[in-house]
């Protein structure tokens, strides 16, 4: 009894396995993991790029929608080929590390500082970010932060940096841990303020009460960079898909789109393109 | 509350419709979770059966652990496949992760101990005298399992509607090992999750709506088969 259960078992996970090799071993060139931030596909401009390149390449794309910090961990362990990230100093570790092949900067835009109409710290208007960070702790405002570790995360706890303020396990102060979307919609729940890039929270204004309060700052400025992993740490690395997906981003079709990707719905482009001269 | 009204006037267009993407995601959600359960069916019915018919010393400690594996987190199945399939893991030659085999892969991690209870518990119930009278009958090994599954079925088949329901419904899993991609991975519950973390809450709420009626039908079905044969 227990023989033919064991003989069937056995017979059954090795047709299990044979089968699964066989289906895998097919398509592994052809495919290219590419980690990259929440907003670039929150915004939809992924949706808007992915289906050219792959048309033009015959690469298939796989698309992983991480925080800068998650997709940079997992080009450390080469579980990604291509990265496009917003966390200019931890790329900059991430390359000294030897990580990364080639880092190239794609587009730009700006981090706001968003909260309720009513502006309980009154911050609205204020050119420092950190000087309105500072006010948001003194009047004691909720403030949602996304505590993920991804671009937005560590650009935030810079500025509290700045501000001179530490704002961890303070009773005015929330992490989140999702998305920018999931983070904006927590707090327009609560009437807080948060930190959010511009592109995401223009294409969630629709459905969130919050405005902008703060812009403009230098410190506010937010660069993504297309890195592609180094091959060398990771025999497994896709390079050559790696590369043409990063040469696409880069490329003057690429960026004629990315300077063109929302105006038609939210009357402003969501990222402006800094690859072509 | 006129967003969930909007909300559902909006989605029972885009149903009405015939949203292809929705239709596409519709369809790999039933792929992928009735591959799993199916896969799961398999070896819960004769994990289980082993299990119930035979007394061997831990028996209790692999009922035990049969049962916790019921209720298994999502997320940490999806963990621990994810530590399995990716490219640094032992498994990581076979290129799996982010692929729909690797969904299917954690929803039988998910589905395959629930069925096992249930059909552990399922033949456990069939009177010991009925299992002598099939053996004493003369019964061969295969046809002695056969008796007792056809003696069983009512409960082994809410066994498969309780896997299918946790392979189908589940979203922690897929989200880590599909990577929710567009096209290729993305099923009913990561596209939900998607879609409401962007605030296009009609589109979640169309999803979310697809899931229950697929679920419901699914289950009707199961369980009209199952009434049948009782009557």
């Amino acid at each position: 009894m227990a023989g033919t259960v064991r003989r069937a078992c056995a017979a059954f996970s090795a047709a299990l396995v044979v089968t699964i090799l066989a289906a895998s071993l097919a398509a592994e060139e052809r495919n290219v993991i590419f980690a990259t931030t929440t907003s670039t596909q929150d915004t939809g401009l992924l949706d808007a790029l992915v289906p050219i390149f792959q048309k033009k390449t015959g690469y298939f794309l796989k698309v992983i929608a991480v925080g800068s910090g998650q997709a940079m961990a997992l080009g450390e362990r080469g579980e990604a080929d291509v990265l496009l990230v917003h966390s200019p100093e931890a790329e900059k570790r991430f390359m000294d590390r030897g990580f990364g092949i080639r880092r190239r900067v794609v587009m730009h835009n700006d981090f706001v500082l968003v909260g309720p109409e009513s502006d309980p710290a009154g911050i609205r208007g204020m050119k420092s970010a950190s000087w309105a960070f500072k006010a948001i702790a003194a009047a004691g405002v909720l403030f949602v932060g996304r505590g993920d570790n991804s671009g937005t995360d560590v650009k935030e706890k810079k500025l509290w940096r700045i501000a001179g303020v530490s704002p961890e396990g303070q009773k005015w102060y929330q992490q989140t841990g999702l998305g920018m979307g999931h983070t904006l919609r927590v707090t327009s729940e609560k009437s807080a303020y948060t930190l959010s890039d511009r592109s995401t929270y223009l294409s969630m204004k629709r459905v969130v009460d919050l405005a902008i309060l703060v812009e403009g700052d230098p410190d506010l400025m937010n660069v993504y960079h297309v890195i592609q992993v180094n091959p060398a740490k990771w025999p497994k690395v896709n390079a050559k898909g790696a590369q043409a997906f990063a040469d696409f981003l880069v490329s003057k079709g690429a960026q004629e789109l990315i300077a063109n990707f929302g105006r038609e719905r939210f009357g402003t482009p969501l990222f402006f393109p800094n690859a072509v001269r | 509350m006129d967003l969930v009204v909007q909300g559902i006037v909006r989605a029972a267009g885009l149903l009405a419709s015939g949203d292809r993407e929705i239709l596409e995601i519709t369809l790999l959600s039933l792929r992928v979770s009735g591959g799993a359960t199916l896969i799961s069916t398999v070896i819960g019915v004769t994990l289980g059966a082993a299990v119930a018919l035979n007394r061997f010393p831990g028996r209790n400690i692999a009922v035990s652990l049969i049962n916790t594996g019921m209720g298994l987190p999502p997320v940490v199945v999806g963990l621990w496949v994810t530590l399995f399939i990716w490219r640094s893991g032992p498994l990581g030659d076979l290129g799996l992760l982010y692929t729909p085999t690797a969904i299917v892969v954690a929803q039988v991690v998910i589905a395959a101990p629930i069925v096992t209870g249930i059909s552990l518990a399922a033949m456990q119930n069939i009177p010991e005298k009925l299992r002598f009278q099939i053996l004493s009958l003369g019964a061969g090994r295969a046809r002695y399992l056969a008796l007792l599954v056809r003696e069983a079925r009512l409960p082994l088949l809410a066994g498969v509607m309780a896997g299918f329901g946790g392979a189908l419904s589940e979203v922690g899993a897929s989200i880590m090992v599909g990577g929710n991609i567009r096209g290729y991975t993305r099923v009913l519950t990561t596209a939900t999750v998607m879609e409401t973390g962007m605030g296009n809450f009609e589109v979640a709420i169309a999803l979310g709506f697809v899931l229950l009626v697929v679920a419901f039908i699914i289950n009707y079905v199961l369980t009209s088969i199952q009434q049948r044969i009782r009557s």
